[in-house]
This record gives C-alpha cells, sequence and structure tokens, in this order.
C-alpha cells in the first residue's frame, strides 16, 4: 500500500517508478490495493447521497432537496455506487485480486495486463456516472432519476430527454466490461494456475466464492449489457424494444433486467460468504466444518440464482402459474442457505473464539443476514407480496442482505487482510468502536423500516404522509450513527497506516489462520513466491 | 467488558424480538390509511387482505423463531466456546447426520409453509363474477378511474400543501404572501410550516388527499383493471389488499370485495418520475343506496352534489370496522 517499499522479499525485486507501479500495473496485489482504494471513496459518495436522503426524510415535506426529482437523482445514485462502485470492486476487485493468487499458491493472475485495463475501465465508469448527476436528465431537472434499475419506459426519452441517462448507460456498459474481463481472468487463474496439489476439492473456500462469482458475472452481465443497449437505441435511433407504441413491451425491459439483477445480488454477497468463512475458522482455530457442503452450497446459490428473477416482478401482472413457479424457485434458496448459516456455527462449536475485530464483523454478519434472509422468505410469498411489493420492507430486506451483509463481510475481510496489505495492525479498541457504532446505527437506521413497509410506506419517497414520521425519524438517527462509524473507519486507518506503524507479523492471527497468504510476509514481496508451495494431501480440512 | 457488552447485546435481541411479536398482534388504528408508529400491517378491509395478514402472521411466527434460534446458538457458541471457558479447540469438521438434518428440516418447513402459500395466490387470482369493473388509468401524475359499464370518468390529482393554501387564502393573498420570487427549498418549508394548521382544520391527510375521489359499493365485487399512457405506475389500495403495476401497453386484472363503508387510501408504488409521491388513490365504500345516489349525481353531471354525497359519509370508525371484516 502507499509508496512504501515491498515487503521482505530478496532483493531481486526492482521497485518500479511510481507511474509504472500504480498507472501500469500488472501486479494482482498493487491492482488489488487500487480496487479497495477505489472501492472506499465510491462508499464514501455513497453513503453521502444516502445520509443526505435520510436527511429529507428525517421530517415530513422537503428541507434539503429542491424537488422531489432530485431525490430520485440521489437515490439512483446511491444504487448504482454501492452495488457497481463499491461492493463488487472491494470484494471482487480488491479481495479477489489480492488474495486468490496468494491462496491458490499462484505467481500472479492469468492476464496481467487484462486485470490492469479491468481497473481501469473502473474510474472511467464512476466518472460518467457521476457526470450523469450534472447534465439534464428529466424535462426540467439534471440527473437520472430512474432508481438503479433504470427502469423503462421511465428512462425512455419522453420521461427523460437529456443526455444523463445515456451517461448512466454507458457507465454501465464500462463497469460491465470491466467485470466481464475480471471474471475471465478470476476463471482461467483458478482453473489454471493453482500449486501443486491444490486440487479443487482443497481450494479455500474464499476462492470457490469467487470462482461461481466469477460464472455468476459472466453468463449475467451480457444480458444486462444487451438491455441496456436496446434502452440506448430506444433513446437514440428511433427503435421500441421498450415501447409499445411500436409493438415493444415495458415489461421485457424487467425481465431482462432481473435476469441479470437477481444474480447480481449474489455476486454481492458470495465473496462476502467466503471471507466469512475464513475469519469464523480462524478465530474459532478450527478447520470448517463441512468443507464440501459449504462450496456446493455456494455453486447451489449461484445456480438457483439464475432462475428466480421474476420474483421481483411478482405485482407486474405475470400468469399465476409463472408467480406460482417463482414462488416456489425463490423458497429454495432458503435451502443452502441454510446450510451455510449452521455450518459457519458448527465451525465455532467446539471451538475456542477469540473476539478479535475481524471476528466481531462476521459474527454481526451470521445474524444481521440471517434476520436480512428470513424477511426475505416472507417476500419470497407472493400472496403477501402484495402488500410488501415496493414498500419499506423490502427496503429494510435487502440492506438487511447488503448493506448489513455484504458490507459487514467486507470491513470483516478489511480488518482480516488490513495487516497482510499494508504489513501495519490496525488498532484493536477504535476497530471495535467501529463495529458497534455500525451494528447499532445500522439496525436502528434499517430495523424499522420493516415497519414503515408493513403499513404501507412506498418506496422512492421524498415526501410522505405524517403517519409515517415517527419511524422515518428513528430511521434517520440511525443513519447518522452509521456515518460516524464510517468517519471513524476512515481517520483509524490513516492513523494505523501513517501514524501508528506497529508491524505486523507475518501471521498475526494464530495457528488458526491455515491458508497460504499467512505463510507470506507481511506485507507480501513483490513477487509473492519465491517457489511454488506445494500442498500436501493432508493440509486444510 | 465483554459480559458487560454481552448483556447489553442479549437486552436489545430481546427487545427486539418483543416489537416483532407485538407487531403481529392486530392494532386497531389505521383502517384504509397508514397510522404512526404502528408495527403490523394495515387492517384488513376486504376477506383478501384478511388472508394476506393471517398468511403473514404464520410466516412471521416462523422466521422470528428461525432468527431466534439462530442468534441464541451464537450467542452460547461465545458463551461456551470461547477461548477462557475453551483453550483447546476441537478438531471436528464432520457429522453427517447434523448436516443431513440441517438440509432436511428447513425443507420441511418450507414445505409447510408453502402449502398456505400457493392457497392464497390461486385464491388471489380466482376472479368471482363482477358486480362492477373500473380502469384505472395512471399517467404522469395522477390517476383516471372510468367506471366502463357507466361510462363515467374521473381524474385525481393530489391537493398538496399549496393548493390548500391557495384554497384557504384566495388567489390574490396566496400570491402576495407568497411570491414567485420565492423559490425552492425555502419555498418548500414556508408553505409545508403554513399548511400544518390548514390540513388540521380541513381534517384531511398531508399526502394521501386528492381532489376528486371514487367510490364503490360495500360488499359487491369489483374488478380493476389497470394500465398506464407514459411510464409504470402501480396502483394499490394497502388495506384492500391489492397491488397491481400499472404497465403502458398492458391491462392488468386485480379484484377486492370490501366489506366495510369508509375511505381507503393507497399510494403510487412504482418509480415513475418527480412526483411519484404525490398520485395517491383514495376511494369511499359506501352503503349501496349512497352509492346509487352518487353514481345518479354524477351520471346527471353534478359534481359537486356527487361529493357531497361522498363527504357525508363519515371515515370509518376503525374498531367497528375491524369488528365488522372479522
Amino acid at each position: 500500500m502507499g509508496s512504501t517499499a515491498y515487503g521482505t522479499g530478496e532483493g531481486h525485486d526492482h521497485a518500479p517508478s511510481f507511474f509504472t507501479r500504480w498507472f501500469a500495473s500488472t501486479n494482482h496485489k498493487d491492482i488489488g490495493t487500487m480496487y479497495l482504494l477505489f472501492a472506499i471513496i465510491a462508499g464514501l459518495i455513497g453513503g453521502f447521497l444516502s445520509v443526505m436522503m435520510r436527511l429529507e426524510l428525517q421530517e415530513p415535506g422537503l428541507q434539503y432537496f429542491a424537488d422531489e426529482g432530485m431525490y430520485n437523482v440521489y437515490v439512483t445514485g446511491h444504487g448504482l455506487i454501492m452495488v457497481f462502485f463499491m461492493v463488487m470492486p472491494a470484494m471482487i476487485g480488491g479481495f479477489g485480486n489480492w488474495f486468490v493468487p496468494l491462496m491458490i499458491g499462484a505467481p500472479d493472475m492469468a492476464f496481467p495486463r487484462m486485470n490492469n485495463i479491468s481497473f481501469w475501465l473502473l474510474p472511467a465508469a464512476f466518472a460518467l456516472l457521476l457526470l450523469s448527476m450534472f447534465v439534464p436528465g428529466t424535462a426540467d431537472a439534471n440527473g437520472v432519476g430512474t432508481g438503479w434499475i433504470v427502469v423503462a419506459p421511465l428512462s425512455g426519452r419522453a420521461a427523460h430527454p437529456g443526455p444523463a441517462v445515456d451517461f448512466g448507460i454507458l457507465a454501465l456498459h464500462l463497469a460491465g466490461a470491466s467485470s466481464i474481463l475480471g471474471a475471465i481472468n478470476f476463471i482461467t487463474t483458478i482453473f489454471n494456475m493453482r500449486a501443486p496439489g491444490m486440487t479443487l476439492h482443497k481450494m479455500p473456500l474464499f476462492v470457490w466464492s469467487v470462482l461461481v462469482t466469477a460464472f455468476l458475472l459472466l453468463l449475467s452481465l451480457p444480458v444486462l449489457a444487451g438491455a441496456i443497449t436496446m434502452l440506448l437505441t430506444d433513446r437514440n435511433f428511433g427503435t421500441t424494444f421498450y415501447d409499445p407504441a411500436g409493438g415493444g413491451d415495458p415489461l421485457l425491459y424487467g425481465h431482462l433486467f432481473w435476469f441479470f439483477g437477481h444474480p447480481e445480488v449474489y455476486i454481492l454477497i458470495l465473496p462476502g460468504f467466503g471471507m466469512v468463512s475464513h475469519i469464523i475458522s480462524t478465530f474459532s482455530r478450527k478447520p470448517i466444518f463441512g468443507y464440501l457442503g459449504m462450496a456446493y452450497a455456494m455453486v447451489a446459490i449461484g445456480l438457483v440464482g439464475f432462475v428466480v428473477w421474476a420474483h421481483h416482478m411478482y405485482t407486474a401482472g405475470l400468469s399465476v402459474d409463472t408467480q406460482a413457479y417463482f414462488m416456489f424457485a425463490t423458497m429454495v434458496i432458503a435451502v443452502p442457505t441454510g446450510v451455510k448459516i449452521f455450518s459457519w456455527i458448527a465451525t465455532m462449536w467446539g471451538g475456542s473464539i477469540q473476539l478479535k475485530v475481524p471476528m466481531l464483523w462476521a459474527l454481526g454478519f451470521i445474524f444481521l443476514f440471517t434476520v436480512g434472509g428470513v424477511t426475505g422468505v416472507m417476500c419470497s410469498n407472493a400472496g403477501v407480496d402484495r402488500s410488501l411489493h415496493n414498500t419499506y420492507y423490502v427496503v429494510a430486506h435487502f440492506h438487511y442482505v447488503l448493506s448489513l451483509g455484504a458490507v459487514f463481510s467486507i470491513f470483516a475481510g478489511w480488518y482480516y487482510w488490513f495487516p497482510k496489505m499494508s504489513g501495519y495492525m490496525y488498532n484493536e479498541t477504535l476497530g471495535k468502536i467501529h463495529f458497534w457504532l455500525t451494528f447499532v446505527g445500522a439496525n436502528i437506521l434499517f430495523f424499522p423500516q420493516h415497519f414503515l413497509g408493513l403499513q404501507g410506506m412506498p418506496r422512492h419517497y421524498a415526501d410522505y404522509p405524517d403517519a409515517f414520521a415517527y419511524w422515518n425519524r428513528i430511521s434517520s438517527f440511525g443513519s447518522y450513527i452509521t456515518a460516524a462509524g464510517a468517519i471513524l473507519f476512515v481517520l483509524s486507518m490513516l492513523y494505523a497506516y501513517f501514524i501508528r506503524k506497529e508491524k505486523a507479523a507475518d501471521n498475526p492471527w494464530g495457528p488458526g489462520a491455515t491458508t497460504l497468504e499467512w505463510t507470506l510476509p507481511s506485507p507480501p514481496a513483490f513477487h509473492s513466491y519465491e517457489k511454488l508451495p506445494v500442498i500436501a494431501s493432508g493440509d486444510y480440512h | 467488558m465483554f459480559r458487560r457488552t454481552y448483556g447489553a447485546v442479549v437486552l436489545a435481541a430481546i427487545a427486539g424480538l418483543v416489537i416483532c411479536l407485538t407487531g403481529t398482534l392486530p392494532a386497531l388504528a389505521g383502517l384504509g390509511q397508514p397510522s404512526s408508529g404502528e408495527l403490523g400491517l394495515q387492517d384488513p378491509a376486504t376477506p383478501g387482505m384478511q388472508n394476506i395478514i393471517d398468511l403473514y402472521n404464520l410466516v412471521n411466527i416462523i422466521i422470528i423463531a428461525i432468527a431466534a434460534f439462530v442468534l441464541i446458538l451464537l450467542l452460547y457458541v461465545i458463551y461456551r466456546f470461547n477461548e477462557k471457558s475453551n483453550p483447546t479447540p476441537s478438531r471436528t469438521t464432520h457429522n453427517t447426520l447434523l448436516e443431513v438434518a440441517w438440509t432436511i428440516i428447513p425443507i420441511l418447513i418450507l414445505v409447510a409453509m408453502a402449502v398456505p402459500s400457493f392457497k392464497l395466490l390461486y385464491e388471489q387470482y380466482s376472479f368471482p363474477k363482477p358486480d362492477l369493473t373500473i380502469k384505472a388509468t395512471g399517467s404522469q401524475w395522477f390517476w383516471e378511474h372510468e367506471y366502463l359499464d357507466q361510462k363515467i370518468t374521473l381524474a385525481s390529482t393530489m391537493l398538496r400543501d399549496e393548493d390548500v393554501l391557495k384554497a384557504k387564502l384566495g388567489d390574490k393573498d396566496f400570491k402576495a404572501k407568497y411570491p414567485d420570487s420565492l423559490e425552492g427549498i425555502a419555498r418548500n418549508k414556508a408553505t409545508h410550516a403554513d399548511a400544518a394548521a390548514v390540513w388540521e382544520e380541513r381534517k384531511e391527510l398531508r399526502q394521501l388527499t386528492v381532489d376528486q375521489e371514487i367510490a364503490v359499493p360495500v360488499n359487491k365485487v369489483v374488478h380493476m383493471l389497470v394500465t398506464a399512457t407514459d411510464v409504470i405506475h402501480s396502483w394499490t389500495i394497502p388495506s384492500f389488499g391489492v397491488k397491481m403495476q400499472a404497465v403502458p401497453g398492458r391491462t392488468a386484472a386485480v379484484w377486492f370485495k370490501p366489506t366495510v363503508t369508509g375511505v381507503f387510501r393507497g399510494q403510487c408504488s412504482v418509480l415513475c418520475g418527480k412526483f411519484h409521491s404525490g398520485m395517491p388513490i383514495v376511494i369511499r365504500v359506501l352503503p349501496q343506496e349512497k352509492y346509487d345516489a352518487w353514481m345518479a349525481a354524477l351520471k346527471a353531471k353534478d359534481k359537486k352534489k356527487a361529493n357531497e354525497i361522498l363527504k357525508a359519509e363519515a371515515s370509518g370508525d376503525a374498531s367497528k370496522a375491524v369488528a365488522q371484516a372479522q
């Protein structure tokens, strides 16, 4: 990280110049670092948008936004940034790049230059997305006000005559291309570059999770690319894919988007599953319980994730048999997810648990993800979904699995691997304060939203009836606590890296940490492995 | 330090569970509209909504039990197997019986849940013969309701803070008090603050009041055909248990049979642009004879009289209404 020297590698590492190292990088660790820093910056911007939304929603009426259209732009920006520019870069680009090669004993990713372009497409995409907020969108305002799904026909020429939506579409094209290239790189690396003896069934679970995620990306993103390209030609070249006046169908967009969109939500959480498995195992000083079940549960979640998309469209007028099928398929996902939850608990059972900061985040993840998971079972129920669809109950549900699930796992992974990546220890007390602020804040923020949704408060509302004021106010206070936690996080990391500089051991976590990255120096040398590690048949689980 | 922290966690968890559980109890407020600080669904005005609430309560108890089970396991594991209580970890990594159990038991729970779920879904799609068919058309940002047999079309737009202030002050005084130069956030804040008293006086609900309500007769089956002209909207009345997207180029149908009289309000439920939060739906459920009188006035093109008939039907007494619904 930063400009410090590489770790304690041999003298034959030729340190490249600053420009070569960071702008023409082909080193998976440097690219991983750039992804992580990018994700932090994007996360702060996306978080700022969400705090502004909560400020506005603290009271009925409009206090901070000039009109409701501007609020819609913030909602859209928050969603797209958090999904495409925070969670995905952090989990797949950041931790995936850093630790997949290290964990399988590979010298680097299979296509290092492609890795570089994967990263550099992202700042370009992000720039386009941010620009979209400042160019004309609807007839009377700037920005894209369609929600992150860029729903047609609201995203069409009539409702959004300005170029903002085109900027948004091109941003998604670039971000999608970046992810597809990354996915190809991970699949190739994992299938071809494992160290001798590292069979698929010995691969660390984080690598399994990235492998499944890469397949989901590879198969779903082209569908998104097609859907938004058709939107682009509808807007600019006179086609009518989504316009009934020309024989098109707005619901076609819904189907295409969610055929991508549902696998996407598993893309956001699967690497988190992998990270949490390692952290639970490390700090319980026990091998993972039911390793094969854990690996294939992720494969099952990935497969079933492709055939449940229309549960996002229960109220769109689908036939009753179609809804019945999607309800059934969606409920099925609860089974492999349950296997994972119980296997994590069984991993801890009989262990010798150390409650270090990464473990706190992982434990928080398990419980909060469970809460989000069971409300998902409620939402899967097409009959009950009449009352819940597009209400704050759904907002609460997906923030419990993403904001409290995916984000908690990212923080768990960050604290777990920060010593390895930076060579410095973080401050344990500050880390714990950060955890508790986020845990308490996020629950105050999102739990009351269940109640708002049950009483019927629809999503995407900048202004609401007075009856919703009570829980909205409490929810907003939770948001400020969470934001304070995020600021503390940034400060404590700057402190740990630039001021405190407490050297981290090669393996700061003790005998529980068994994956290969802990055999390397902290931080690892420019070339990680002098010799390829050999995995003996008895190693791991 | 640790002990105290866990005490706090346990207390918070118990408090949370109590809140969840009370959320499943029927509440006696908020028929036809949201109410403040409430924890559960709105009260039912149709048998269909009652069915949704019953299934919701069943599933809610199951999922709270599952979440509580996981929480208790986690807390027990932290308590029993922390490094002080259990310095030497075991090496167990497999237990076939256990693994089969935690696959099979969730499947059984899901099957048990699926039976009433499928029943509810198919009930919602068994359309009884309609007594009345209305076509709802969403547009940015208002609803039109067409009584198909009666050939009557009513458009409804939400009353905003500025509208009620204008009605109260008159155009001239309104312009004087809120000149066009007063813009943006300042204008929003001023009108919102001043309108609060006017809403109180009118006994109307901000964001949930329209200039032209519609009506249906009580205890009659209503088919609602839903479509849109520009972008996707969604027609919903929470206490009827219906929600249907209004998609341009398509017409979808829902049905409901309100069993209580009163005022029932819903809000557009698909993001449809700037004033997405500004196109509520308000329906009065009237006794048959009042409905007939209302419809007769509309047919005679006497909207003023029609609206007087509507307003004369006071909003439902919530406690009485629940008793009636059950």
